[in-house]
């Protein structure tokens, strides 16, 4: 056994690598005294390995909390260790190679290939004149090929899409060759199936490489899908920590984000309307239907009965989305198409 | 017979990083080449012609057929070429750093206002001791020209740190310019009453140092002028590294480990001697250091510094000469004002970026 493991085996209870919070509370410093804490108190892991992803409403200090994590704002208070070095002692240039981020700033670095910009992370590695040796180049393909932008190498950084900016930009995290990497909503301008590409690669490079992966994000379904860890800021500046699952089942999702249209449905992981059920509708329809039909009712405010007794109107369902209406007045209609169904079901 | 199904021939594996670096290769010897070149015909045109063969002959250290073109290149052509091409690398340079710190793409020393601070430094002396470098040589023994310089660059200087304060609250590179510009007139005008209070012919002739000249420096300015402007030009090239962490804003360079206050402390002092050099000689020159890094840049396809900063050089120097063959129009006595020259060719290179690049207006370096 070496002597570092033995080191820190000897101390239980602290954790090896990954990223950790000690009492930590972060804000601004308003004057040379006077400060305003933002979250405090905060005992924070992501674990080697694993994707953590910071969650919380608008407003609640996620930026705030990103931003002292990689050490652009100081901590009020508190200690952050990466990979079990304290941040507060490490130089800016040693911390460099151990943590990288991708950050919200717009960039534009003007002429600049896709490698070149990736190679800007080599920064902390290079030598005095900024040349590139051969290991660097090498990081800096192995960084492109990671995030499966090497095709894209030889363009323009200035040409790329959305997406394929926000890749090439965790590749020039990787090529820092960190073993924490910190992300500030990398997935705000992304379509839906870069959003989902992204995500599941971030989850991949945190399985594959072994490194720590923390990001913040909006899009709270898809990083409870994905997500190995959650750290949720909730209204009262609080931050619960734990598995995607730990969170919905304590309801600490729900009170977070539930809105007076939204509510949080723990079953599915999804948020839906919140809407006064009107009248309650009995429904005939095949077990693969049915669901579409009670997702169309439930915009107009009417819920599926589980008999039909108590039901206030019936809707059928034949080949061909043909439905048959029968209104709480008891007048039958036709309709064909869910949207005449919905306009139907409007009126009642 | 083609099958729609044909697989593609295998395409060769391509030779990734090597075209880029023989582009800039190439470019780099080409204005190599033409500032060479430039630079002999420079000499050889003026009032007096002299042949090209001649100039060549007293430039590799011997004597022309006529002793009079021995005089003309050593006392006259030679101080006014190497005058241009020191001042055209100083000023790309301090506008590629400029463009860099700031971000934007319209930033160098005479659009912000700095050449105008180091004119005020240069009224300051001017005033106080009654003599200007470069117009004025005959009453400056070497320490005066020392101090003119001097005071040019902590003019520019002061303008810079003003320019770079008011910057953290601009985000846009235009409304940045018209405070660069709105400075530039506070320096001008300070500079005229400073002037009230100077000899007459004083004042009149720190205006004709004003229109921009190359022309009226001597070896012993030389003897102060290229040292400072060589080492504020090897301070830019031990940046390059600094600058081009710089390029993904400060944010990006702090996480790579870049002290960033340190960085920009060297850039504004490499940017203030170059700038405070050139215009303690020339007088302000406008739009040099303003266009040679986008035409650097787009030539070499690059903005990554260890490239654009030895290239910049050679193409501010290839520029300011030919402004200079342009303004001794060959053959003729009359001289055109330096200013006219760069901002006849400056001015429509600042108007198309503008039209051209939506990025320029957004306040982001193109």
């Amino acid at each position: 056994m070496t002597e570092t493991l033995t080191e820190t085996a000897a101390q239980p209870g602290i954790r090896t690598g990954g990223l950790e919070t000690e009492e930590l509370t972060v804000g601004y410093r308003t004057r040379s005294r006077s400060s305003r804490a933002v979250l405090s108190g905060l005992a924070l892991h992501a674990a080697p390995g694993e994707l953590t992803v910071l969650l919380g409403p608008n407003g609640a200090g996620k930026s705030t909390l990103l931003r002292t994590l990689c050490g652009l704002l100081p901590p009020l208070e508190g200690r952050i260790r990466i990979g079990g070095a304290d941040l507060a002692r490490t130089s800016p240039a040693a911390l460099a190679r151990r943590l990288a981020v991708v950050l919200t700033d717009r960039v534009d670095a003007g002429l600049l290939s896709v490698r070149e910009l990736a190679g800007l992370g080599r920064h902390p590695h290079t030598g005095f004149t900024g040349r590139l040796t051969a290991a660097d180049h090498a990081a800096v393909e192995w960084s492109l090929k990671a995030v499966g932008a090497d095709h894209l190498a030889d363009r323009p950084a200035a040409e790329l899409s959305d997406g394929e900016r926000q890749r090439v930009l965790t590749a020039r995290a990787l090529a820092q060759e960190p073993e924490v990497v910190l992300l500030d909503e990398p997935t705000a301008f992304l379509d839906v199936p870069s959003r989902v590409a992204l995500t599941v690669l971030l989850r991949d490079l945190a399985r594959d490489k072994g490194l720590t992966v923390v990001v913040s994000t909006h899009d709270l379904e898809l990083a409870l899908r994905v997500a190995d860890a959650v750290w949720l800021v909730d209204r009262t500046s609080r931050v619960h920590a734990g598995a995607p699952e730990d969170l919905i089942r304590g309801g600490a999702v729900a009170s977070a984000f539930d809105a007076d249209h939204l509510a949080f449905d723990p079953l599915t992981g999804t948020f839906g309307l919140r809407r006064a059920t009107r009248a309650a509708v009995a429904v005939d329809a095949p077990a693969d239907v049915l669901p579409l039909v009670e997702r169309a009712l439930a915009r107009e405010g009417l819920s599926v009965a589980d008999t039909g007794a108590g039901a206030d109107a019936r809707v059928s369902w034949t080949e061909g989305s043909r439905f048959t209406l029968v209104g709480p007045d008891a007048r039958t209609t036709e309709a064909h198409g869910f949207h005449e169904l919905t306009r139907t079901a409007r009126t009642w | 017979m083609t099958t729609p199904l044909a697989i593609e021939p295998e395409k060769p594996e391509k030779p990734s990083a090597v075209r880029p670096r023989r582009r800039r290769a190439a470019v780099v010897l080409a204005l190599a080449a033409g500032t060479a070149a430039l630079f002999v015909l420079t000499v050889a045109t003026g009032s007096h012609r002299v042949p090209v063969a001649e100039v060549v002959r007293v430039l590799l250290g011997g004597a022309a057929k006529d002793p009079r073109w021995t005089v003309i290149v050593e006392e006259v052509r030679l101080p006014r070429a190497l005058t241009a091409t020191a001042v055209g690398a100083a000023l790309a340079v301090a506008g590629v750093q400029m463009q860099t710190l700031f971000r934007n793409a319209l930033a160098d020393p005479y659009s912000l206002g700095v050449s105008s601070g180091a004119s005020m430094g240069v009224a300051a002396v001017v005033v106080g001791t009654g003599g200007v470098a470069g117009s004025f040589t005959g009453d400056l023994a070497g320490l005066g020209r020392v101090g003119v310089v001097l005071a040019a660059s902590i003019g520019a200087a002061a303008v810079l740190a003003l320019v770079l304060l008011l910057s953290r609250w601009v985000r846009s590179a235009v409304t940045l310019l018209v405070i660069g510009v709105m400075i530039g007139s506070a320096a001008t005008a300070v500079v005229g009453v400073m002037l009230v209070y100077a000899r007459p012919e004083r004042a009149q002739q720190f205006v004709m140092w004003g229109l921009g000249s190359f022309g009226a420096t001597t070896w012993p300015d030389l003897r102060v002028m290229l040292p400072v402007v060589g080492a504020g030009l090897l301070l830019a090239a031990l940046t390059a590294k600094r600058l081009n962490a710089l390029l993904l804003g400060e944010d990006y360079a702090r996480t790579m480990g870049l002290n960033v206050r340190r960085s920009r402390d060297l850039a504004l002092l490499g940017t203030s001697v170059l700038a405070g050099a050139a215009t303690a000689f020339c007088g302000p020159i406008a739009f040099l250091g303003l266009a040679v890094p986008h035409l650097t840049r787009v030539a070499l396809g690059t903005s990554d510094h260890r490239a654009l900063i030895p290239a910049s050089m050679l193409a501010g120097a290839f520029l300011a000469l030919a402004c200079a063959l342009l303004s001794q129009p060959p053959g003729t006595d009359s001289v055109l004002p330096l200013n006219a020259i760069t901002s006849l060719f400056g001015a429509p290179v600042v108007i198309t970026f503008l039209i051209r690049s939506r990025r320029g207006v957004q306040g982001v370096a193109s």
